[in-house]
């Protein structure tokens, strides 16, 4: 499965046993990172004689649909139907080994990531490219063959067409379309001339969802496979003292008990003998210092932070303080978000075989070269060696851009000289999940005498994911994690005097991670439900008080007027039941979200009807766009009613889905996506939804109830209030 | 039985239990042709449930440290491995006897009566010193139980002695020859053994059983003894034998739903151990116990609440189903059992909040917690609905009943789920 | 040593017999189409199932299989019901990640041959056990009724 890819100098086109390679050369976007390298070719495409299409996804799919919509942009330009092309996952990419090309290093990321919403915006230009670039050396092939002008034929459907309607199937041309130069900067096709992109294409991943033959990572099954699962210690940073082996190994089916530092693995001949072995031997563990950890300590270090000056200011325009200071009205409010942990339906796994000269690896993750590292790194062997095949992810919400459980599964893998599949239960899964952070953040603003923000300080408080994930990544000295300010130093308003800042504080012992719409998530529920606070304050209506900042921002404007519509924004509601709204500009797209709610006497919050509207420039997938805010609300609503990672005595008290509860069908809102259409550039969308969830839920509960929460989750917080 | 054990465990929700016919280690009844002393002791001390006090969660047998927690203070089982230093290694026979018949240990130290000695003193000192062959075959563990914690004058041990005289009867089981051998047996079974009573029998305001009452329901460390006397309405008087038997060694009967709590760890650590004769012996016993009337509130109508329905689609039904007939095994019928007929929920809100879990020596089967995620009024609400769908009562739990509860501690990968 | 019937095959099996049905199915013949989520009974991604009921094999001991009809994911196909809900799925593009589909339309299809015109009110019923973390309860709710229309 891995792609070699030939370098024959640097055009990157090559045949390999007859199959037509061809990478394309695009100019790499400057990474967020300072990880940019040299321009290089990259691989998507591979058509071999037989006529047989496959695409080779840079982005991996968790459901989010990528393979189709990625898909979609090679398929536009390289006139094949989406029916007609297999899909395979990229290797491990670097820049070094095998892959010496850096062809699947996200341009946004810039590593070999998938996350952040950044898919469809790094895949825009490169992916149309390398179709294009494909389907101009197979017609010249196919012309030169046929001794007539290229430009007299065309390509449709994986067949190049020429006068007097000679026709011919790709794979005859592949060997011959290897040696034809390779195009560079090819003109793409106007959105007018668009078949595939802006018209809903079937999922190509679902029908192999529908009847259970997709092999998900845990599915993987080796020959000689056993498996094994592992319990680390329940106290965050405590280590492994002693286990009763011997009562493990005498469950039938008990193979082997592996120990690692701060964890203990049972392998078996199936999941049931390693989870019965896990459980005859009463580990015993050296708590470590985090044995007297509570999430109230954790709250209390934030708190106090969020009420000195910021360590850091992002951005100061104009003097906010004096601003406020001045204001007809001053308004001030601190708001407070939980640590949550991913739960993906899948649990995280692994399957590993490591041996004396090299290793493979079966997993779903998020960060392919990541993934192959690490096990390099555990296993002393040479990365080449390291063999990745990356699977579909039952889920991953960000989870999956960590490879702990891969480092992990490797140390306990190397041990042992059987191919073993590491499967953790999902409550290990919960309680040794690296957290979204907790924030602790303040806001203050000055209302002038009509009412209009005059100026607006926010300082955020909490852990950085950046300074661990990609340290590069950091900005003004390595002191400004951008993702803490994510969606608080942009906002979709205009406002004159504005100071954002931020202060990390690390919470001891607990690796923070990744989550579902991100920084942005952190942000839009603060200035969301500050936006809302500052409405009463003002006396307006909340959506008039925003369409008053947004200034001359016509794209937000217009997101919120089509809300407003949409959801009938205004009309009398029955007792109880109110409208809440939230706007937003996040990974490049704009979002309004009207939400409607009942508050029961008994304080039980029931989701009526969730209206959105979008603009998120051009749609390559319409119904992906539609479903992805769906599913994201949902993800969002989920959390911000019931979630939140708690730990005492440096335990996580969260464990399962019976107390790590999920939204479930009957709690599901009506939800009606209203898409603005345009030809601006593609904006993200997968995480867009999760983002507007929670500020338009808890404006909503203000507008049912007159009652303000400023904490997540919601939970029983409206119970006998 | 354990019954001062502080909630824990109950199979309400059951899930993965299934009745195998053939369960227990220790089958064979005393006396058995070829039994060891030692064997028949072990016979004894599971019929006796040491384990239960003597043993700490999830540790060791019989090495101690449980702790009771009782309304006057903290004690803590002693170990009672044959341990010198902090077991019973240095007992001599009798005064081993004494501790057990009279409550008085070694040295004159008196026993506090959550050792239930009023119960084992009826023992013959046979049978007694058997299970001190028993408990001295085991190896000795080093293992130090946490001091106990009483206030005054609890904390008085010498207080034993009077509250002894007035409760200790100090005098050997004696057969009641009009009675059957079966009846008989279930006697010693139950009352020397057993000690059923220590449970099922309100307690006066002095921790002495109230033998008018007799075997007619109590709460005991938050958990509602059942009624198990022979009244057709309050207790198990329309019990079939068989139903009886079925409960007593796997937890479970069809109809009466499974046995949670305390019980389901008496059923766990003794019952389940009992020799299927022992077990019919109890039955005849249970039977012949003069029938005791608790007041019930009279059976009304379902009350309908969409709150309650609601959370039972969500949370419950993939267990119970929504008729309670239970989807994946019998121990998650919630038709006619106990636990959803008490108006106050009592055994209910335990497992709703704290989880539960019982061996039946097949599958362990279990209900998670849901105290903590759900909150105290849907759990209400959902209390409510069982105790009106399937046990066609008004329920009264509220709010405050469930936040009485003290939450669960955590589930882990090793622990508290046993499924899949 | 158990004799199953799984999806009509019979399956003589050297498991103990308090082993989840849901391990026998993937870790010991191989249908892995029936995903294992939490364990405990509370998400559904291991429904199969059992004499045509929707059961959660995670909790469900092999033993008491015997003698009744397992039917999981991959004969779902040969289902007249099982068919026509998949075939809805497609349609109405219900799947995201997919992890917790193979359960759903096990729970659903159960749903549909029981009651083959279900209200909002049958489904809620018969799918609030089935949790999905992507969030596709909308499209599920109208896959039913698609289905239950075909």
């Amino acid at each position: 499965m891995p792609v070699s890819l030939s370098r024959r100098g640097l055009l990157g086109v090559g045949l390999l046993g007859g199959a037509l390679l061809v990478g394309v050369r695009l100019p790499l976007r400057p990474a967020r990172a300072a990880a940019a390298g040299p321009f290089t070719p990259n691989a998507f495409i591979r058509i071999d004689p037989q006529g047989a299409i496959t695409f080779i996804m840079p982005d991996t799919e968790f459901g989010q649909g990528i393979y189709t919509s990625a898909g979609m942009l090679i398929a536009e330009e390289l006139e094949v139907g989406l029916d007609q092309v297999a899909f395979e996952a990229a290797p491990p990419d670097t820049g070094q080994y095998h892959t010496a090309l850096k062809a699947y290093v996200s341009p946004l990321l810039g590593e070999q990531a998938t996350g952040g919403s950044t898919s469809i915006r790094g895949d825009w230009q490169r992916l149309r490219q390398a179709g294009a670039q494909v389907r101009t050396m197979l017609v010249a092939a196919a012309a030169q063959q046929w001794g007539v002008d290229p430009a007299a034929c065309r390509a449709e459907r994986a067949v190049v067409i020429g006068p007097d309607d000679k026709r011919a199937p790709y794979g005859t041309f592949a060997a011959a379309a290897a040696a034809q130069p390779v195009p560079d900067k090819l003109p793409l096709k106007p959105s007018s001339a668009f078949k595939l992109i802006g018209h809903s294409q079937p999922r190509v991943d679902t029908p192999a969802k529908v009847d259970g033959s997709l092999v998900f990572g845990i599915d993987v099954r080796v020959p000689g496979m056993k498996v094994g699962t592992v319990l680390a210690c329940p106290v965050i940073g405590g280590r492994l003292r002693s286990v009763d082996e011997a009562a493990a190994k005498r469950v039938p089916g008990v193979r082997d008990v592996v120990r690692l530092d701060d964890a203990v693995a049972v392998i078996g001949d199936h999941f049931w003998a390693a989870k019965q072995g896990l459980a005859a031997l009463d580990p015993q563990w050296d708590e470590g210092k985090h044995a007297r950890l509570q999430t109230a300590d954790i709250i209390g270090a934030q708190e106090k932070a969020s009420q000195r000056d910021p360590e850091v200011i992002a951005k100061d325009e104009g003097d906010a303080p004096a601003a406020i200071k001045a204001a007809a009205k001053t308004v001030s409010a601190a708001y407070q978000l939980p640590f949550l942990s991913h739960a993906p339906m899948e649990p995280v796994n692994a399957t590993l075989h490591v041996r004396p000269d090299g290793a493979d690896l079966w997993v779903g993750t998020q960060v392919p070269a990541r993934a192959r590292d690490t096990v390099a790194k555990v296993t002393g062997l040479r990365p080449e060696t390291v063999q990745v095949h990356n699977h579909l992810m039952g889920g991953a919400f960000g989870r999956r851009l960590d490879v702990d459980f891969i480092t992990q599964a490797a140390a306990i893998a190397k041990q042992v000289p059987y191919p073993v599949k590491i499967v953790w239960t999902r409550e290990e899964d919960i309680q040794h999940d690296l957290l979204r952070p907790y924030y602790y953040d303040r806001l203050s603003a000055g209302l002038d005498a009509q009412g209009r923000i005059t100026g607006w300080t926010h300082h955020g408080t909490g852990a950085s994911v950046m300074a661990r994930w990609q340290p590069k990544g950091m900005q003004k000295d390595g002191k400004l994690d951008p993702d803490t300010i994510e969606g608080a130093t942009e906002t979709p308003y205009a406002i004159p005097a504005m100071r954002v800042g931020f202060t990390r504080v690390e919470p001891p012992g607990i690796t923070t991670a990744w989550w579902r719409g991100v920084g942005a998530t952190h942000n839009v529920f603060m200035v969301e439900s500050f936006m809302d606070e500052l409405a009463f304050a003002a006396g307006k209506d909340p959506i008039a008080f925003r369409r008053d900042m947004i200034g001359d921002n016509a794209r937000a404007r217009a997101v919120l007027d089509l809300v407003a519509e949409k959801s009938g924004w205004g009309r009398k509601l029955p007792k109880g039941v109110g409208q809440g709204v939230s706007l937003q500009l996040s990974f490049g797209s704009f979002l309004a979200h009207v939400l409607e709610v009942e508050v029961t006497p008994r304080g039980e919050v029931r989701l009526r009807r969730a209206v959105v509207a979008v603009d998120c420039g051009t749609v390559v997938q319409p119904d992906g766009v539609v479903a992805q805010i769906e599913g994201g609300l949902i993800f969002g609503l989920s959390a911000a009613l019931y979630n939140e990672i708690t730990v005492q005595d440096g335990r996580v008290q969260q464990s399962n889905f019976n107390n790590y509860r999920v939204l479930r069908i009957d709690e599901a809102p009506r939800i009606e996506v209203h898409m603005i259409r345009n030809d601006e550039g593609p904006g993200g969308i997968g995480e867009t939804g999760t983002v507007a969830a929670a500020p338009a839920l808890v404006n909503a509960i203000h507008a049912a109830t007159g009652k303000r929460l400023r904490r997540l989750p919601i939970g029983t917080q409206l119970v006998g209030a | 039985m354990r019954r001062l054990r502080p909630v824990l465990l109950g199979a309400l929700c059951a899930l993965v239990g299934i009745a195998f016919a053939d369960t227990g280690r220790a089958q064979s009844p005393t006396g058995a042709p070829g039994q060891t002393v030692v064997q028949r002791g072990e016979y004894l001390a599971r019929a006796a449930d040491c384990a239960a006090c003597h043993t700490p969660p999830n540790g060791q047998e019989f090495t101690g440290g449980y702790k009771f927690s009782l309304p006057f203070g903290t004690i803590y089982g002693p170990n009672i491995t044959p341990d010198k230093a902090t077991g019973i290694g240095d007992y001599t026979d009798d005064e081993f006897v004494s501790a057990l018949q009279r409550g008085v240990g070694r040295g004159g130290k008196h026993l506090y009566p959550a050792m239930p000695y009023t119960n084992y003193t009826l023992m013959s000192r046979e049978d007694v010193l058997a299970i001190k062959a028993y408990l001295f075959s085991l190896t000795p563990v080093h293992a130090e139980s946490p001091p106990n914690d009483l206030s005054f004058p609890y904390n008085q041990r010498w207080g034993m002695v009077f509250w002894n005289l007035l409760n200790n009867p100090d005098h050997r089981f004696r057969p009641d020859t009009a009675k059957s051998p079966a009846w008989n047996r279930g006697a010693y079974l139950a009352e020397a053994l057993g000690h059923c009573q220590a449970c099922h029998t309100p307690r006066n305001f002095l921790y002495g059983l109230e033998s008018g009452r007799a075997y007619g329901g109590a709460v005991v460390q938050d958990w509602l003894a059942y009624n198990i006397t022979s009244d057709k309405e309050s207790g198990v008087g329309a019990w079939s034998d068989d139903d009886l038997a079925a409960y007593l060694s796997t937890g479970h009967a069809p109809n009466h739903g499974p046995a949670s709590g305390p019980m389901a760890e008496a059923v766990d650590h003794s019952l389940r151990h009992l020799a299927q004769s022992d077990i019919r012996a109890l039955v005849t016993y249970l039977r012949d116990v003069k029938p005791v009337r608790t007041e019930t509130p009279p059976p009304r109508p379902v009350r309908a609440d969409a709150l309650g329905e609601r959370v039972f689609r969500e949370a419950c039904v993939s267990c119970h189903l929504l008729d309670g007939g239970g989807r994946q095994t019998p121990y998650a019928a919630l038709q006619g059992a106990h636990s959803v007929r008490d108006p106050n929920g009592t055994n209910l809100l335990q497992i709703l909040v704290r989880g539960g879990a019982i061996a039946t020596g097949g599958p362990t089967a279990f209900m998670p917690a849901f105290g903590g995620a759900y909150g105290s009024e849907e759990l209400a609400a959902v209390a409510n609905w069982t105790i009106g769908h399937f046990g066609q009562r008004g329920g009264a739990v509220t709010r405050k009943d469930v936040e009485a509860v003290p939450p669960p501690g955590p589930a882990s990968a090793a622990r508290a789920t046993p499924g899949g | 040593m158990l004799t199953l019937s799984i999806n009509g095959t019979s399956h003589q099996l050297d498991v103990p017999d308090d082993m989840p049905l849901l391990w026998v199915l993937r870790d010991v013949i191989g249908l892995t189409g029936t995903k294992f989520g939490c364990g405990i009974a509370q998400c559904g991604a291991c429904t199969v199932h059992l004499d045509g009921q929707a059961v959660r094999s995670c909790v469900l001991p092999a033993a008491l299989a015997q003698g009744r009809e397992v039917k999981t994911i991959e004969a779902m196909a040969q289902d007249p019901v099982g068919r026509k809900v998949q075939r809805a799925w497609l349609d109405v593009e219900v799947v995201q990640c997919g992890y917790c589909q193979s359960g759903q339309i096990m729970s659903a299809t159960a749903l549909l041959t029981a009651t083959p015109k279900p209200s909002d009110d049958d489904i809620d019923a018969a799918m609030a056990g089935n949790i999905c973390r992507c969030g596709t309860y909308v499209r599920i709710r109208d896959a039913i009724k698609r289905a239950g229309e075909a």
